[in-house]
């Protein structure tokens, strides 16, 4: 399968990453390289088979309903590139 | 020229669940704490992380999903659903897209003219909240409080059955009872606990092709939800009937302006790439389980109505209506168990009660007649003390504050019913006296003119004569 | 000392051989001569030495009672080490200082260990050859214009340049087998769900899970024991009991029925691995093991579903990473989507790219069902396949890799070449088995890996097998000869 750089473009924009015109090239040159590969599993019939998603065939035990975590926000936004008065900032957003 | 236009609605109701910790992770979720400071590491989406389910959230869905007569998935699985914005740390939201734990259902809703109406579930699934936007106070910044990330949420998908904002309204009021009353939600509209998303198109009627539909997102007041479907309507009509063409988009409600408008950060059509959340397994229950949470659950609303009509021999319109709401029917049993007539308090309380509610636009459980007020009226009323007339003034001064002891009421005021014989028959004779020709006409055979001397004996004590014992008298007397 | 394997540095330390302290700064030593191998993104050099002196204390005052007491340990960048950067490899994590602990190292570090650094691996762990770290290709100190084979390389390096007493390593697709094969030490994947992920950075969630890369299978058993277990935080990892992966090494293995994977043995295979492979056989064959073959006819398909699937969860696992909370972001983001564009673009690497945009194209909207749910068929096939291999062997050997260690460089322009360096190994990641490389044998002085794969939670078989075949053979004990002039 061949991946169009329009292709890539709208692909791009799902991941939010953007590539410069030459780079377009290069990745859909590789993303098409890749997918003949993944071509290959079109070869099997697998019209009765139920997909798999997890290695184990098991079920989820869950967690009791208590408090186990206490606020560590000074530690966290330590680490952020922009926080102030608690809060954590990205540019202005329109909704 | 709007008859021509039929109005289809579908609501997805956002349910807060009732838990001490969110969904995924054991921070707290007390509301109004400082910003993020209820946010852990998980909640924030940091690297190496994992989610592990709150078993609580379980019994809750399933409540609900019992409480609705849906039916429960065995097996139930999360799903990410992927999209990048600032308040979903960690770039998807984990929720149920193909295997959701409640399936179908439906609810009996009442409308403004006393009928009943059904409106069926699609599903109601578990999924985590985002955290918060706030785009006031930091200058060029949006600020973000993650705090409400991960709060769990149990989204309730209707079928496009309404068909007025009026049934919206009713629809959205029957779920936030529903769920407040089986404890799945503290039910704080207030503090974002139900918020609507409001699906509305119209169409030409007769048609049964779906319009455009547009989805305004995130109204948290029954309020505003009313308002925003009504000027969205008004909005895809007066685009209809001008020739354009709806666009299918997300939009947002301004209470400010009274306006919905479209959300620009959402404009992109979104491809949300679900698929099967890896760092959970599928979840199993068995019908023992569910079988145990049904044994918890108080009684349902559809139980009560048919209780209702089967025991205490309500129509079952009546039944329904009573049964309705939680606090309606406590009310009501409390009225009809303590006055002893369970017909009578249902009549008083549909008529005279619901009357007065609607039209101060209060709630029962703010109404300023309590329910052994009423019982005690009801009971003045079976005891022959006073009349229906001298109730409804009674229940009126309640109603206004003007008294608070129904007893002291009618004691301090003499509106005890005149129910004597002999002070009723002298009465009569005195009227009989002073309209002479009446009488005549009567004896003639103009026995409409019974009205008129029920009237007289009315006036004469000021309401407080029995009816029942009055009309004998007359009767008897003319005869 | 250094060469040595854990269980003789313990027994060296109880004795008074040399001390925690003279071990650890004797690796120290080390790390800092062979600098060039690039095996370390940090080393914890002050923090390892108070540890090993704690532990001297310890053992002095007779409080010794920990399992690994005073033995240097490196992790893998990948885990979360609590106020230690915390990198995977990238440019985005550069900065990242992690504020909490990962159930791996807090397991070692309780049982005595001392986390003497964290080596440098593929960029979030996508790649076979180390060349994809921000930090700089890792080099195979069997032959330094060659590469370790990854993602788990520095860990592979540190292990057989004997800059540790071991390490640990995750494996997504082959990421501790085939590095592992390619420097000549034991490194072992247990079953998906035996060791907990939390703390672990996310590459593929259903595919991940941590591992001992170490000397010996023995010295494995030991830390697998420690590392294994539920861990609260991980609803993925198993419930099962941890047996004593140590006692049982040296249960009888007569009745022991070994596969032979045709499919691993087909055109692909470098006859030199081949031959080395073979001649490993004979050793299992010699010790009284049935061999028989078996097949496993969809695992040709393993590559392709694999990709698929890695990739469609690593992209989701991947989009938290957008300069907003923590790690990195771009210069002067005129608004929100260019702080998401420049940050990402700029943080992340090319091959970790190029699987966030194979990821999501698989997952969009018209391709979802022609990719991602066709390779989770393919991945049921391929586990059904393993199912039925399994009832007739007890575990399958092959190959780790189709050739020795290749050049730096050599494959940097061929993506479809280098995925195909994963062809042995991914099938254990699809199916969640436990399988581990083991030394075998030389191939033009560059070592080969030997691959076991067992059924699920068949880990003291998998390890007595291997130990077993240690005691038969001496590959395991060779070292590379490096200059450090000591």
């Amino acid at each position: 399968m061949n991946i169009s750089e329009k292709v890539v473009k709208e692909t791009a924009e799902l991941a939010q990453l953007v590539f410069s015109d030459e780079d377009l090239s290069v990745i859909s040159g590789s993303m098409s390289e890749i997918l003949a590969l993944v071509e290959q599993m079109q070869e099997v019939n697998t019209s009765t088979v139920i997909p798999m998603s997890h290695p184990l065939d098991a079920t989820q035990w869950l967690r009791p309903d208590e408090v186990t975590e206490s606020s560590h926000r000074e530690e966290f936004q330590k680490l952020a590139p922009e926080a102030r008065d608690g809060v954590y900032l990205v540019p202005r957003v329109v909704d | 020229m709007r008859q021509q236009w039929e109005v289809v609605i579908g609501l997805e109701i956002h349910v807060q669940l009732q838990t001490r910790t969110k969904i995924f992770s054991g921070a707290s979720t007390t509301f109004g704490s400082e910003p993020n400071s209820q946010a852990c590491a998980i909640d924030l989406g940091f690297p190496g992380v994992l989610p592990v389910v709150n078993s609580e959230v379980y019994p809750k869905a399933i409540a609900f999903g019992l409480g609705v007569g849906g039916s429960i998935n065995l097996v139930s699985a999360f799903d990410r659903k992927n999209y990048f914005y600032p308040d979903l740390p960690k770039g998807y939201q984990i929720t149920q897209m193909d295997k959701p734990i409640v399936l179908g259902g439906s609810v009996e809703i009442p409308l403004a003219d006393g009928s009943m109406k059904t409106i069926n579930i699609t599903r109601a699934h578990l999924e985590e909240d985002a955290g918060k936007s706030m785009h006031e106070d930091f200058h060029d910044r949006t600020g973000i409080d993650l705090n409400r990330a991960g709060i769990p949420l149990l989204e309730i998908v209707s079928e496009p059955d309404m068909r007025s904002s009026a049934e919206a309204i009713s629809y959205a009021r029957y779920i936030h009872q529903l769920v407040t009353y089986l404890g799945v939600s503290d039910g704080e509209m207030s503090q974002g606990s139900l918020r609507c998303d409001a699906n509305v198109s119209v169409r030409p009627y007769g048609s049964d092709v779906l319009g455009t539909r547009t989805e305004t997102k995130n109204v948290n007041s029954f309020r505003f939800l009313d308002r925003a479907i009504r000027y969205e309507i008004a909005r895809q009509i007066e685009i209809l009937e001008s020739g354009g063409r709806i666009m299918q988009e997300t939009r947002l409600y301004d209470p400010d302006r009274d306006e919905t408008r479209p959300m620009r950060s959402k404009e992109t059509a979104m491809d949300y790439r679900y698929f099967p959340e890896p760092d959970l397994l599928p979840i199993e229950i068995d019908h023992a389980y569910i079988e145990n949470i049904r044994r918890q659950m108080p009684e349902l609303p559809r139980e009560k109505a048919n209780r209702f009509h089967t025991d205490l021999h309500l129509s079952l319109d009546d039944a329904r209506v009573l049964a309705a709401s939680p606090a309606l029917a406590e009310y009501f049993e409390t009225v009809s168990g303590q006055c002893g007539d369970a017909k009578l308090a249902s009549n008083w309380i549909r008529v005279e009660l619901l009357g007065r509610m609607h039209r101060d636009d209060l709630e029962i459980s703010n109404i300023p007649v309590s329910s052994s007020q009423l019982a005690t009226l009801l009971t003045r009323i079976r005891d022959n003390t006073i009349n229906g007339k001298t109730a409804k003034d009674l229940l009126d001064a309640l109603w206004y504050g003007n008294t608070t002891s129904v007893d002291d009421y009618i004691k301090d005021n003499n509106l005890m019913q005149v129910s004597d014989n002999s002070e009723l028959g002298t009465l009569i004779d005195r009227i009989f006296d002073e309209n002479p020709k009446q009488v005549e006409q009567y004896r003639a055979g103009r026995s409409r003119l019974l009205g008129f001397f029920v009237g007289q004996v009315m006036k004469e004590t000021g309401g407080k004569a029995n009816p029942a014992l009055a009309n004998d008298l007359l009767r008897k007397k003319l005869g | 000392m250094h060469n040595c394997s854990i269980v003789q540095q313990l027994k060296d330390l109880k004795t008074g051989k040399y001390s925690a302290v003279e071990l650890t700064s004797h690796y120290l030593e080390r790390i800092k001569k062979l600098a060039p191998l690039n095996c370390y993104i940090t080393v914890l050099e002050n923090k390892a030495l108070e540890a090993a002196k704690n532990a001297d204390e310890d053992r002095a005052g007779g409080r010794d009672s920990a399992l690994l007491s005073g033995i240097p340990i490196a992790h893998k960048d990948i885990f979360c080490t609590r106020g230690v950067r915390t990198t995977a490899g990238s440019l985005m994590l550069d900065n990242f200082t992690s504020p909490y602990e990962s159930t791996v190292v807090e397991k070692l570090r309780s049982a005595g260990a001392i986390t003497i650094g964290k080596t440098n691996m593929d960029e979030f762990a996508m790649g076979s050859s180390n060349e994809n770290s921000y930090f700089g290709a890792v080099r195979n100190p069997w032959d330094q214009s060659r590469v370790p084979g990854g993602s788990s390389g520095g860990s592979a390096a540190a292990v057989a340049a004997g800059l540790c007493s071991a390490a640990t390593g995750t494996d997504t697709g082959g990421s501790i087998r085939q590095p592992s094969a390619h420097c000549g030490i034991t490194g072992f994947k247990p079953t998906y769900g035996r060791i907990s992920r939390w703390g672990m950075i996310a590459f593929a969630s259903s595919l991940d899970q941590a591992g001992p890369m170490t000397r010996t299978a023995e010295d494995a058993a030991l830390l697998l024991g420690i590392m294994a277990g539920r861990d609260k935080r991980d609803s993925t990892s198993l419930t099962d009991p941890v047996p004593d992966y140590s006692a049982s090494l040296n249960q009888s293995l007569s009745t022991l029925r070994i596969g032979l994977c045709e499919e691993f043995f087909r055109e692909g295979l470098d006859s030199r691995s081949e031959k080395v492979i073979m001649n490993a056989v004979r050793v299992f064959e010699d010790m009284g093991v049935r061999i028989t073959s078996v097949s496993l006819p969809n695992i040709k398909y393993s590559v392709p579903a694999y990709y698929v699937l890695a990739s469609a969860e690593a992209s989701a696992n991947l989009s938290r990473y957008d300069g907003v909370r923590f790690g990195y972001r771009c210069d002067n983001p005129v608004n929100l989507e260019d702080l998401y564009k420049r940050s990402r673009s700029q943080g992340f690497g090319n091959e970790v790219k190029r699987r966030i945009m194979v990821g999501t194209f698989a997952l969009s909207t018209g391709y979802y069902d022609a990719y991602y749910r066709k390779a989770q068929q393919i991945r049921r096939l391929i586990s059904n396949d393993f199912k039925n291999a399994f009832e007739q062997v007890d575990i399958l050997l092959g190959p780790a890799t189709p050739q020795p260690a290749f050049k730096l460089g050599e494959k940097t322009d061929d993506q479809v070449s280098m995925y195909l360096q994963d062809i042995y190994t991914i099938g254990g990641n699809l199916a969640g088995l436990p399988a581990m490389s083991i030394p075998s044998g030389f191939a033009d002085q560059l070592p080969v890996g030997l691959q076991l794969i067992g059924d699920h939670l068949d880990e003291s078989r998998l390890l007595a097998t291997a130990h077993q075949f240690q005691q038969q053979t001496d590959w395991h004990l060779r070292s590379p000869e490096l200059e450090t002039g000591e």
